[in-house]
């Protein structure tokens, strides 16, 4: 009797399942639960994942959407407990070399197939960050540029104009450091900042392709060209161009220095402008410039942090999480939550449009057609996260004591014969 | 009388094993339940991340043994050098707020209208998250706009930088941690001075003691329990100085502030931490520290117990 039922019942699903792929037109009708993480806490990203979640759970009848968003910080550590117990079907993540110790150790899935079979047409270009060891691990939903955000009306005061070369950035944080302001706020207190100013100087100074090289390890940190970056970097801090006791602020502390005229400019993710904006800045006191050429001879290479979606290796309802992949980063979709009302950043699909934002249109222009050297994901994000961490700390230490920089240096390369 | 014995035999042979060993297994059954949850979420990781500290592993994937390395690598390591003496700081340090704790009791330890609400308010710092006390201080010693620094400024002293500057961050935040804690050591002492004997104050008086001497000879001596609480909380205190830590500096200026706990928890489950293996050899390092108190706390109690048996 029970087989009897059971075979009926599987029968049914079965037909059930033709007959709603008849219907969905080719899309395999969805069943059961998709488990999402999500480390979208902050409130603007959380009601862009929060919609999504609905509409997607919306689209199919048969499929319940289950979201639990972490916040964000902790989700950097939660994740690895997340992943090895009971894992979900979806989770964010970030690009490139973060990926890495869960790649390693196959909790994340190989989903090269669904790249493969055009799931994810119009995401050629960031193909590469999904990339390690010929798979690709998950798709990207959003990107933003860094950059240097400054102060138009103090700029227009002092009678200063955006800076193409190091010697037009000299001569500008000169100008600025007589007027009694510092050229950059910078908040070092958890370090990445620190690490954001020397991928743009080193990437100007060498190169994007020997910036690389040394995040993979392949040069010592003691070689001569990385010192040329520090000396480089060195210049702008004898002169006084970094806000005073940064080392005590998050980036977030730092911002006040901007908003009230101390400091002039902030390299700095995308991300800084929402919060410049509500601290009371308008579109005409804040602008953006690409940080200036230092050595002719290479290519400019940019940061450009890319956020993710993967599906864990154990994931239950893979399907489920594949169509949820490719509807989030088809062009509509992807032109909506990157849009101003949602996250406020740039599309990762070709074909969705950029949002009429200056900052946005603006990092745009400048990743697609001034970018040649190459893009990065970041610092804590192209080092593998043990040489980060070591060295993000040397970087914070050569801030306030440059005079430290041999024995950092040596430091750094100690790690880095351990690490590789 | 035989037919006595005959009867207290039978009965007792009608009892049942559980019956007649009542007084042995009841207290087991009531501590069964502690020792069991004592014994999984205690003892057995002691000896897990002993176990652990053999192994380079990252919490994911596969482990790898590797015998002592990772305690090779902790003696040249310069990064557990400054934890360790920051530990020491701490410990040595941290002890002020016993004396400290003990001054404040001893003037509150008066009857003058409303004391009842100025012990209160020389409490309140203990009845504070740290993370409270943490943000606190941390604006305190802000370097510009901090009161620290606005006071300094009335004797024309040059504005500190306190929790920036490597040398004196790790003693800017055990004087934050000091706060709270000399009021938990203040409320020990003012619950001991209740227990003062009044006739021996008075006995001393008569033989002329006063001042320093009666605080020395009489009333400390009579103290001793609660200067032994007060002890063993503040070491412990000490030793798991991880929030303010947390709160105040994150570990930096460039690792200054860092001690053991901290960096354990840095090197095995913080956001770039994926050396398990490294991590619990700190934290055995950090266990056998506390082992050397936790045996004399031990040891102190024992012979306590001994001599009230005499």
């Amino acid at each position: 009797m029970r087989s009897i039922f059971k075979t009926s019942a599987a029968a049914l699903a079965t037909a059930t399942m033709l007959s709603g792929a008849a219907f969905a037109d080719g899309h395999a009708a969805l069943e059961g639960e998709l488990r999402i993480f999500s480390d979208m806490s902050n409130p603007g990203p959380r009601a862009v994942m929060e919609g999504l979640a609905a509409e997607f759970d919306e689209m199919h009848p048969d499929l319940s959407v289950e979201l639990e968003i972490v916040d964000r910080e902790a989700w950097k550590t939660q994740i690895r407990n997340v992943l090895s117990a009971n894992p979900p079907d979806v989770i964010n993540w970030y690009a490139a070399n973060r990926m890495g110790p869960y790649v390693d150790s196959g909790l994340f899935m190989d989903i090269s197939d669904w790249w493969e079979a055009g799931d994810y047409e119009g995401l050629e270009a960031v193909r590469g960050a999904m990339t390690m060891n010929d798979a690709q691990w998950g798709v990207p939903y959003t990107y933003y540029q860094w950059g240097i955000y400054y102060r138009e009306d103090i700029f227009g005061e002092l009678g200063l104009s955006e800076p193409a070369t190091w010697e037009d950035e000299l001569a500008n944080c000169q100008a600025i450091v007589d007027s009694g302001r510092a050229c950059y706020a910078i908040g070092s207190k958890f370090l990445w900042t620190a690490g954001g100013w020397f991928d743009y100087l080193n990437m100007r100074t060498n190169g994007f392709d020997f910036h690389m090289e040394l995040a993979r390890g392949e040069v010592p940190w003691t070689d001569d060209r990385v010192r040329e970056t520090f000396a480089n970097w060195r210049t702008l801090i004898d002169m006084g161009g970094f806000l005073e006791d940064h080392q005590n602020y998050s980036w977030q502390e730092a911002l006040p220095f901007v908003v009230n005229g101390e400091a002039t400019a902030y390299l700095i993710g995308n991300f800084a402008v929402d919060q410049l904006r509500n601290a009371g800045l308008t579109d005409d006191q804040l602008d953006f410039y690409q940080f200036p050429v230092i050595n002719d001879a290479v290519a400019l290479g940019e940061d450009a942090p890319t956020d993710t979606f993967h599906v864990p290796s154990g994931a239950q309802n893979v399907d489920a999480a594949r169509a949820f992949l490719a509807f989030v980063t088809s062009p509509e979709v992807q032109t909506r939550i990157n849009g101003p009302d949602g996250l406020g950043q740039l599309p990762i699909n070709a074909n969705a449009s950029v949002a009429d934002d200056e900052f946005v249109q603006q990092g745009f222009e400048m990743l697609s057609t001034n970018a040649s050297g190459g893009i990065a994901q970041f610092f804590d994000r192209d080092f593998p996260a043990e040489m980060a961490s070591v060295a993000m700390e040397g970087l914070q230490e050569f801030m306030v004591f440059p005079d430290n920089l041999d024995d950092i240096l040596d430091r750094l390369e100690q790690a880095r014969q351990r690490i590789y | 009388m035989a037919t006595a014995t005959a009867d207290f035999e039978a009965l007792s042979q009608r009892q049942t094993w559980l019956q007649r060993n009542r007084m042995t297994v009841t207290p087991i059954l009531f501590l069964l339940p502690g020792l069991l949850f004592f014994l999984v979420y205690v003892i057995i990781p002691i000896f897990q991340s002993f176990n652990i500290s053999l192994y380079e592993w990252d919490g994911l994937g596969a482990a790898e043994y590797v015998g002592l390395r990772n305690y090779q690598e902790l003696a040249t390591d310069r990064n557990f050098e400054i934890s360790l003496w920051n530990n020491l700081k701490w410990l040595l340090l941290y002890l002020l707020a016993i004396p400290l704790g003990l001054f404040i009791a001893l003037f509150l330890n008066q009857t003058v209208a409303g004391i009842r609400l100025y012990k209160s308010l020389f409490f309140f710092p203990f009845v504070l998250s740290q993370v409270v006390v943490g943000l606190v201080f941390s604006w305190f010693y802000l370097p510009r706009e901090g009161l620290l620094n606005g006071f300094l400024a009335i004797f024309g002293i040059e504005p500190l930088n306190v929790l920036g500057d490597p040398t004196m961050a790790t003693y800017g935040i055990i004087a934050a941690g000091l706060w709270p804690q000399t009021a938990y050591c203040m409320i020990l002492y003012l619950t001991g001075l209740n227990a003062v004997d009044p006739e021996q104050i008075e006995a001393g008086r008569l033989d002329g003691a006063k001042g320093w001497k009666m605080l020395w000879f009489v009333v400390l001596p009579q103290l001793k329990p609660a200067t032994f609480i007060a002890f063993v909380v503040t070491i412990i205190g000490a030793l798991r100085s991880f929030d303010l830590i947390s709160i105040m500096t994150n570990g930096g200026p460039f690792g200054s502030t860092r001690v053991l706990s901290f960096y354990m928890f840095e090197k095995a489950l913080g956001e770039f931490g994926f050396r398990m293996g490294y991590g619990s050899a700190i934290a055995v390092v950090l266990f056998l520290i506390m082992l050397i108190f936790i045996a004399y706390f031990l040891w102190q109690m024992w012979s306590d117990e001994q001599q009230a048996r005499r």
